[in-house]
């Protein structure tokens, strides 16, 4: 096969380029398609909050050393995402809450997050801008956030600089096995590579199905909201102990307003549509939690799409029976992970143990058998807490 | 509290200018239910724009548009269009779904059908000095003298391009004010050559050779094709700077004329406001005859949403009596879509209406080409100029962005803040597209920003009312 590249990776967010960022780092001559422009979906419009209190327990010790990766994005991305790195909250106002906030936090302690309950008092210390009512707080040091939007300007310097074959605005129909690897299908014809790296989000299943694999994805369509500057009224990051609260302001004043409130799109559509019931719920939220932001003037709400298996846990793994053929993605909170997890799948493709274990998809496959444990991980139904607050 | 229950209707009009007010009219007569919805506490939009309450326009000041406003309103008192003033409309939803802001908070309305009224904003190609206090829009300018009687300054320039040029500095000359100069960018040859088009509404021109006349006797000196380039001042509008420019609006060389001013009113042409039907993304094209990307239309306004339709300014710039006939045919054609109108008096009754219009098509298309883009003035912009203002974006900054990969508008918002600010991009849009269209090809290539709510910047206080916690509908949590 000459002329054929090592690596083809199908999908220019946060996973597939840091895959393809790392593989072509240690000289595999690597291409990278995208139907946009890097990472202008999930990886672009994502609230970029980089916390440990909204992540899932199983991704806690991923999540750790990703944040890690992000607060020194300048030395081995070698550009910026407008990382701060700060204190983070998960506020309790009810006793339901409270009991869900100490189950949760215990958990994620448990998995190694150093999270402490706090007085209201404390947590008062820790982010004046807090209104009245708070019952119970989990407060965490290993906090903060990145600037998503500059996501895809940051990653495609980089690899260029790796000597990546960028492929921006290049949409694949479809991925053909051949003898030595894989025909990639794109308008101009096939670029054929002799191992393939599916990292699509919300379309990894009908990547997968290229293949002949079934890997059924969830879309959700989450919404966020940013005001326009105002002065400072937070320096943390905020939510709540159902974690339906992402809140926090960024150097330049603007305050940006998430938590995955729902709203309407699809894979076709992208996140097509705010809900304003839904809008309006999260932003009263937010002014519970800092009521100065009343005074703020809502800028923009947009919608973006996050791609859920069926366990809610990543697909990150060599799809089954096709050797040299990889997936990476669904992940939750996979902006905050994602660096870390691509990482890791790089380090198996080059042949040395990966530091932590990955999430190979067999366990979604078969439709019959029930969730299967991953590594250290506690599933859906391990989450014994009430789901109403 | 919870939301308040919901308005219903058979058709929902937002913004009560000429077109809109036209479209809920027509609607309503057939017998549709109609709620006609404007952030202005009166309707009339911008053109017809009602004096403040308890305000009223002197009887020797009055203008055929003064009349005009009043029939306007008339008409809507005596119909049975529900009129919903000082209603901030900052989401459009569904098929269909209107969300508002109104001084009794957060209101929704629904309705099978949609007309979108929402007329234009400014285009202002930048120039060194442009953001200093003083420089304010023309069509701005228009509405300080026509809603309050204000001039823009002591000693204003009004430059641009367009009929509104020598309205604006005539208004000014009769409102008491001094004006320095008048700065066209259009010669003369290009007023002779829209003369025939102008000439199909006497009226107009008649009323436009009248504001020349008061210029002429205030001796106000007019600059044929010229162009403003730059203001000068420590931290107002004191001096502006104007130069010979070629057809196409670029400087080209030749003696500066500075003359003393306070405020300049400058305006480069029109943009259609078409944020609503991007929002509810229906299909656009880029026509700079019509002022910019436009919603893809038939004769009736018909979006390619189903149900949604488009009229005035809002959906191509054409001026106030071409808009007042969409608006009419999109109500005719809501109420027969609606089955309110059988076909053969729909088609009978929208004849008539398509007759006039066509009438004014050579009025319009002579306007539009004295008020059209003019890309090569946005290559004239030196790389030091702020062109996103909220933001405060240079040229230079935007060029950086290009040479690092930005290809698309909504990419280099992400790579510049370019248009994140809260003019939500209607200052900047224009020329940081065109500065992109420079470098890949076409304004088709470039897009348009994507449509999102909020419409307009909306105070969080007013949106969300009182509540208490307990109200708000917490969603499940996620998985731990």
């Amino acid at each position: 096969m000459s002329g054929a590249h090592d690596l083809a990776v199908v999908g220019g967010g946060v996973h597939g380029a840091t895959v393809a960022l790392f593989c072509a780092r240690a000289g595999m001559n690597t291409v990278l398609f995208e139907r946009g422009s890097l990472c202008r979906e999930a990886s672009g419009v994502n609230a970029g909050t980089l916390t440990m209190q909204m992540t899932r327990v199983a991704l806690i010790p991923y999540a750790l050393k990703a944040h890690a990766m992000w607060a020194s994005a300048r030395d081995w991305l070698g550009h910026d995402v407008g990382v701060v790195v700060c204190d983070g909250l998960s506020l309790a106002f009810t006793e339901r809450e409270a009991e869900l906030l100490t189950f949760r936090a215990g958990k994620r302690r448990e998995a190694g997050a150093p999270i402490d309950l706090v007085s209201p008092a404390r947590a008062q210390e820790v982010e004046p801008g807090l209104g009245p009512g708070v019952l119970l707080a989990g407060h965490c040091k290993v906090d903060g956030y990145a600037n998503a939007y500059l996501t895809g300007q940051a990653y495609r310097a980089a690899l260029i600089e790796a000597g990546v074959s960028l492929r921006e605005r290049t949409p694949v129909s479809g991925v053909a096995r051949e003898e030595a690897g894989f025909a990639v299908q794109t308008a101009a014809g096939p670029v054929r590579a002799r191992r393939l790296v599916l990292a699509g989000g919300v379309w990894l299943e009908e990547m997968a199905a290229w293949l002949g694999i079934d890997l059924p994805i969830k879309v959700l369509v989450n919404q966020l909201a940013v005001t326009e500057r105002v002065e400072p009224v937070m320096r943390t990051v905020v939510g709540i102990a159902s974690g339906l609260l992402s809140l926090k302001q960024y150097p330049h004043g603007t305050v940006v307003i998430g938590g995955g409130w729902q709203g309407k799109g699809d894979r076709e559509r992208g996140g097509a549509e705010i809900v304003p019931e839904s809008l309006i719920g999260n932003m009263r939220l937010a002014c519970h939690a800092i009521p100065a932001l009343k005074n703020a003037r809502l800028a923009r709400a947009w919608a973006g799409l996050e791609a859920e298996t069926r366990d809610a846990l990543p697909a990150v793994g060599p799809l089954p029976g096709i050797p040299e053929a990889y997936i990476c993605g669904s992940v939750h909170s996979g902006y905050t992970s994602g660096p870390y997890l691509a990482r890791l799948l790089a380090q198996r493709m080059l042949g040395t143990e990966p530091a932590d274990p990955l999430f190979p998809i067999d366990r979604l496959l078969a439709p019959a058998a029930p969730p299967t444990p991953v590594p250290s991980a506690a599933g859906r139904a391990a989450d014994e807490q009430p789901h109403h607050v | 509290m919870a939301l308040p229950k919901p308005h219903e209707a058979d058709l929902v009009v937002i913004g009560a200018g000429p077109a809109g007010a036209a479209a809920a009219l027509a609607a309503s007569r057939a017998g549709l239910s109609v709620v006609l919805l404007d952030e202005a506490a009166s309707p009339g939009g911008q053109v017809y724009r009602a004096p403040p309450a308890g305000l009223s326009v002197s009887p020797g000041k009055r203008g055929p548009d003064d009349d005009a406003g009043d029939a306007l309103r008339a008409g809507i008192a005596a119909s049975s269009v529900v009129w919903r003033g000082s209603a901030r409309v900052w989401s459009v939803s569904g098929a269909f779904r209107v969300d508002a802001v109104t001084p009794s908070g957060n209101e929704s309305f629904f309705a099978p059908r949609l007309v979108a009224a929402t007329g234009a904003h400014e285009r202002l190609v930048p120039f060194p000095g442009w953001t200093k206090p003083g420089v304010i829009g023309l069509a701005a300018a228009t509405i300080l003298l026509k809603s309050q009687g204000m001039i823009p300054g002591r000693r204003s320039v009004v430059a641009g391009c367009g009929p509104l040029l020598a309205a604006v500095a005539a208004k000014i000359v009769v409102a008491g004010g001094a004006v320095a100069a008048v700065v066209d960018l259009s010669g003369p040859g290009d007023w002779l050559r829209a003369l025939p088009g102008l000439a199909r509404r006497p009226d107009l021109l008649r009323q436009g050779l009248g504001w020349a006349l008061k210029l002429g006797a205030a001796r106000v000196p007019v600059l044929f094709r010229h162009g403003v380039v730059a203001v000068e001042g420590a931290e107002a509008c004191e001096r502006v700077v104007a130069a010979p420019v070629d057809t196409e609006g670029r400087p080209r060389g030749g003696s500066l004329r500075g003359f003393e001013a306070d405020a300049l009113a400058i305006g480069h042409g029109l943009v259609p406001g078409a944020e609503i039907t991007k929002l509810l993304r229906a299909r656009h094209h880029f026509d700079p005859a019509a002022g910019g990307w436009t919603p893809v239309r038939d004769a009736f306004g018909r979006c390619s949403v189903a149900g949604l339709y488009a009229v005035g300014d809002g959906a191509a710039v054409a001026g106030a009596e071409p808009a007042r006939l969409s608006g009419q045919l999109a109500g005719l054609a809501a109420a027969h879509d609606a089955g309110r109108i059988p076909l053969e008096a729909f088609e009978r009754e929208a004849a008539s209406v398509r007759a006039g219009l066509a009438r004014m098509s050579a009025f319009a298309g002579a306007v539009g080409r004295l008020m059209r883009p003019r890309p090569a003035m946005v290559e004239a912009i030196a790389p030091e100029t702020v062109i996103c203002r909220c933001e405060d974006v240079t040229r230079s900054e935007i060029e950086t962005a290009i040479a690092e990969g930005a290809r698309d508008i909504n990419q280099l918002k992400h790579f510049t803040r370019c248009g994140m600010g809260p003019c939500q991009g209607r200052m900047c849009g224009e020329t940081a597209a065109g500065l992109l269209a420079l470098q890949v090809g076409s304004r088709e290539e470039v897009g348009y920003w994507t449509g999102r709510p909020p419409l307009r910047p909306v105070p969080l206080a007013d949106l969300l009312g009182r509540f208490d916690y307990g109200d708000i509908p917490v969603p499940t949590p996620a998985p731990l």
